[in-house]
């Protein structure tokens, strides 16, 4: 029974990371009809520019947020810069581009802050938090920690302005500009909506599968899955999928490596 | 009266085929202009031109402004409302969600709100389906949200392409009616472009009839509806 309860727990916290990673692909496929190979190497990337913000001496959790500022900002940059370009090229070429964009961002991390593994933090504390014995105290914290970025994103697209605004965009460009919407700008802000979610999960993912420049290749793909599962242009059902394609890793008898 | 809108020598082109060939015209403020023709004149591009949704050359002047090269955003918010062909909604969003996105540009909160009672007293069935997503309604009731939409806006001009399409004779005959409270109390000046000629030339004051992106007569609607022999080889009936 209590090795039950801690195969859900441990597929809770690695669904709630994989949610977030299928989330920021959806959030870019629905606008773009693009899925991004990158989307896991931008979040690995966030997540060594975190830690060495903490190398620095700044807290995990000003770290924490200064990397999905910088992340965000990033994501922006990306779009504006690299993928703006190729608005009418064809897919392969944009395809190219993120396959380049995920070799780019690989090599660059390897190469500033070598390929060595890294011990990554927790930031949650460990003896007085969890469920003794059946939830880790990270597991728990991590479920916490992205189902409040999901809440937020959730309000954010579900209440606010600029959030209808991107929401028109990526349904219906054409007749987005016709109501005014700077369609342009809502991708951009998408880019970094996304790579912002993204580095949120690599950072909560690092204490568990350390830090490398590949950590978050099979992350990726199972968040792939996950997005498929959830029908890929529906952001709940990315979550959805995101956390029972998790579920179905850990709960099966044979555990994937 | 004043021209709203001023066109002159306007070109477009899809690709390399061009479809409007100098193509001149006014608006008056105030009034309805009616654009007529047989399928494939140009009409439905001219509307598009003057939003920059097709490539274009000439010059469009709307309140003395030059907006030609200006992207369409930008041309919306000078408040040129354009109610696009096959009905002009989101239809995965639901009808609030819709006329909140209309206001988008829009930052006076008091303006909007009192908007959004306007809209509903001219098309009180929308606030029933408020809740409702837009792709569930029925086509009168989605040529209604798009007309609400436009006027969420509160536009100076109104381009509205194929009203009537696809859609019961009585509605047709209801949303024109309400059109033409629209023009009269909200002095939003009016751009339509129709199949049904005989309906449009009712409801406007003036009227351009093309034919294959040229303006070949343009007179009172009064003129033309009368003229049996321009009503013969133009607009066909």
């Amino acid at each position: 029974m209590e090795q039950l309860l801690e195969q859900i727990a441990s597929g809770l916290a690695n669904g709630a990371i994989y949610a977030c990673v299928a989330l920021a692909l959806v959030m870019i496929y629905v606008s773009t009809d693009h899925l991004n190979f990158a989307q896991g190497e931008m979040a690995m990337f966030s997540t060594y520019i975190s830690w060495q913000l903490m190398n620095w001496g700044v807290n995990f959790w000003l770290a924490f947020i200064l990397t999905i500022a910088i992340s965000f900002v990033l994501g922006v940059i990306i779009e504006r810069e690299i993928l703006r370009p190729l608005h009418n090229a064809p897919v392969l070429s944009v395809v190219v581009v993120f396959i380049g964009l995920l070799a780019i961002c690989n090599s660059m991390a390897g190469a500033v802050w070598s390929y060595l593994i890294k011990e990554y933090p927790s930031p949650f504390p460990k003896a007085t938090f969890g469920v003794a014995g059946v939830i880790g105290p990270h597991q728990l914290g991590v479920v916490i920690v992205t189902l409040i970025v999901l809440t937020l994103l959730f309000l954010f697209f579900r209440y606010t302005p600029l959030g209808l605004a991107m929401r028109a965009a990526a349904q219906n460009p054409q007749m987005a500009r016709l109501v005014g919407v700077r369609v342009d700008w809502m991708l951009a802000l998408g880019w970094g909506l996304a790579a912002a979610v993204g580095s949120v999960a690599g950072m909560m993912v690092a204490h568990i599968v350390y830090l490398d420049p590949n950590m978050m290749s099979g992350i990726l793909l199972y968040a792939f899955a996950g997005a498929l599962i959830g029908g890929i242009g529906n952001p709940g059902g990315a979550v959805v999928g995101g956390l029972s394609s998790a579920c179905s890793r850990t709960w099966s008898p044979t555990p994937a490596t | 009266m004043a021209a709203l809108l001023e066109v002159k020598g306007l070109k477009a082109f899809y690709g390399k085929t061009q479809v409007l060939y100098d193509l001149g015209f006014d608006i008056a403020e105030g009034g309805i202009t009616t654009l007529l023709g047989a399928n494939g004149a140009g009409k439905t591009t001219t509307l598009r031109a003057l939003c920059n949704m097709v490539r274009t050359e000439g010059t469009i002047r709307f309140a003395g402004e030059d907006l030609s090269g200006k992207p369409t955003e930008e041309i919306v918010r000078r408040r040129i409302a354009h109610v696009p062909e096959g009905r002009g909604t989101f239809t995965s969003l639901t009808v609030d969600e819709n006329l909140r996105i209309a206001a988008y540009t829009r930052n006076d909160k008091a303006g909007v709100a009192a908007e959004r009672e306007r809209v509903f007293s001219y098309f009180p069935r929308l606030k029933e389906r408020i809740q409702q997503q837009a792709g569930t309604l029925s086509g009168g009731e989605q040529q209604m949200l798009a007309i609400a939409r436009a006027l969420m806006l509160k536009p100076r001009l109104m381009l509205l392409d194929e009203p009537s399409f696809g859609l019961a004779p009585l509605i047709v005959v209801e949303i024109f009616r309400i059109l033409k409270r629209i023009n009269e109390e909200e002095q939003v000046s009016i751009l339509l472009v129709e199949q049904n000629a005989a309906l449009a030339l009712d409801l406007a004051d003036y009227a351009y009839v093309l034919e294959t992106g040229n303006v070949v007569m343009s007179d009172k609607a009064s003129v033309v509806k009368n003229d049996e022999t321009i009503r013969k080889s133009y607009l066909g009936y």
